[in-house]
């Protein structure tokens, strides 16, 4: 009775009728391929347990060359749990990452960007290279030798941009070099700058999902024949029991293999031989490596980053590019090319783990 | 655009120049919305970029090594000004020092006693003992640094 009198009160407030009549109303379609639309929530909900980790953090970290190495070894040897929390954080920022990658190629594949997807599909980009960001300004933070000089070396490559890619790394750096106070600057813009902007593009891209319902690919009959789940409560409870998982593999790596700290950076000292980025870096690490001094005339490097850029720039506007799958029909060369991007960032992802740093 | 309402337009100008009054306000609304937002963005821009710290003016730096605690065939980094360094001193016994800043994408190099030359670890670049990128992606040689020994201390200066 009570909480009937609370519901009535809320309801004439903010309209929960309006909103529970929304929720009861999108519906999941059942198909060969269905088990991909998973992925979107899988990846926000591990960009929740980055939130609510990456707060507990905040509560220990400090952000300068002189404390952030030493706090986040507090963190890890003394504060109750430091350790959990962190390796969280880390193995979630890596599984979010993952679960992107998969989200984002099989949306490409089923051509799940058809008009009226586009935007949904530019923001996910968007999110995609927030994503990366946050990966990127994260791994710097406990301010030891392989952070340094990835920084390095990722700070470096818009530098190979022509024109304004001196002032892009001098803003990026806070100074000609990664110091204190490029640290600072990626702290402000990990724990602040992107997750706003991540927030924002999330807002957008849920909306979207919303307003244009869950996208059937063509090669399912998309007749009345298809048929369709709730996604209150049968769909979200699917997708509980896969955060439950989720759950388990983090707590599991977190507990098995903890994320470890590394030594101190020396700005003085030489690269080590171990050096290498994150896992979703790697193929594009991998390139840079093998690519020779000069293309053309052009260094290897500027050749490697634009040709970088222009796949990025190609890949996001897809939707508009692929005329075909608008008009509901087949495009077996857009299939084969996203079957070798994948094939090609798998491969260069295994041969730079598996190719010796040394000559 | 066409008035939508005749009185939008002024005739009562002494030059009998139509004035279009929405124009007018949308004219003036328009560069004080400008001017507002460019007041807000330049300091935020500026504020961006990091002030110049003074360029390094070293010229010449002493190394806090000794000239007979440098080993044959071993490399060490050094602070030449704010920027890293590297001596070596090569198997015949001669002493060279080069910027230490890779050419490709700005990771310290490191000396390779298995193979007598500088190695750099993050993409696999090589230079050979007079600072030239030999194999892997290095665009461009080491700066090249004097080096002399005046008793037993070592100084390390630029060449030009």
């Amino acid at each position: 009775m009570y909480l009937e009198s609370v519901r009535r009160w809320l309801d004439a407030r903010i309209g929960l009728t309006d909103l529970g009549t929304i929720a009861r109303k999108k519906e999941i379609p059942i198909h060969r391929h269905s088990i991909w639309y998973y992925l979107g929530g899988m990846t926000l909900f591990l960009f929740t347990v980055q939130v609510v980790t990456g707060i507990l953090l905040l509560l220990y970290y400090r952000p300068s060359a002189e404390e952030a190495y030493e706090s986040v070894q507090f963190l890890m040897a003394e504060v109750q749990f430091g350790w959990l929390v962190r390796s969280i954080h880390a193995w979630s920022a890596n599984l979010m990452i993952f679960a992107l990658f998969v989200h984002m190629l099989s949306v490409l594949l089923l051509r799940a960007y058809r008009p009226p997807r586009e935007i949904t599909w530019l923001s996910g980009m968007a999110l995609f290279g927030l994503a990366l960001g946050l990966g990127f300004t994260g791994y710097l933070l406990p301010w030891n030798t392989l952070a340094l000089f990835a920084t390095k070396v990722g700070t470096d490559i818009p530098g190979a941009v022509p024109v304004v890619g001196d002032f892009i790394r001098l803003v990026l750096r806070g100074g000609e070099d990664v110091t204190g106070a490029t640290l600072t600057r990626f702290y402000g813009i990990h724990v602040a700058v992107l997750p706003a902007l991540t927030t924002a593009c999330l807002a957008l891209h849920v909306y979207l999902v919303q307003r244009h319902g869950m996208s059937v690919p063509l090669d399912v009959d998309r007749g009345s024949s298809v048929r369709k789940m709730p996604f209150l409560p049968s769909f979200l409870l699917r997708d509980l029991i896969g955060w439950l998982v989720a759950v388990a593999v983090l707590v599991s790596l977190a507990a098995f293999f903890p994320t470890e700290l590394g030594e101190k950076a020396d700005p003085f000292g030489s690269a080590p031989a171990s050096i290498r980025p994150e896992w979703y870096f790697m193929f594009m690490f991998q390139t840079l490596k093998l690519l020779p001094a000069h293309v053309l005339g052009v260094e290897g490097e500027t050749v490697g980053v634009l040709a970088f850029a222009a796949g990025g720039l190609l890949l996001t506007l897809v939707p508009f590019l692929d005329r075909a799958a608008a008009r509901g029909e087949r495009n077996r060369l857009l299939t084969f090319l996203s079957l070798a991007l994948i094939a090609y960032m798998v491969a260069f992802t295994v041969y730079g783990y598996t190719s010796s740093a040394g000559r | 655009m066409p008035p939508d309402n005749p009185h939008d337009i002024h005739t009562g100008s002494t030059t009998g120049v139509p004035v279009n009054r929405r124009r007018m306000v949308d004219w003036l609304l328009g560069t004080s919305l400008g001017a507002f937002l460019l007041s807000v963005l330049y300091p935020i821009a500026r504020y961006l970029v990091p002030p110049a710290s003074a360029e390094s003016s070293v010229a010449s730096v002493t190394l806090p090594i000794k000239a007979s605690e440098v080993k044959a065939n071993t490399g060490h980094i050094f602070k030449f000004g704010n920027r890293p360094a590297i001596l070596i001193r090569t198997a015949r016994g001669e002493l060279r020092a080069y910027s230490a800043i890779c050419t490709h994408l700005n990771c310290t190099v490191q000396y390779r006693p298995d193979l007598a030359h500088i190695w750099c670890a993050c993409h696999d670049g090589h230079y050979d003992l007079n600072g030239r990128n030999i194999q892997g992606p290095p665009p461009r040689p080491l700066e090249m640094f004097a080096v002399n020994v005046r008793n037993d201390e070592i100084i390390v200066r630029k060449t030009s």
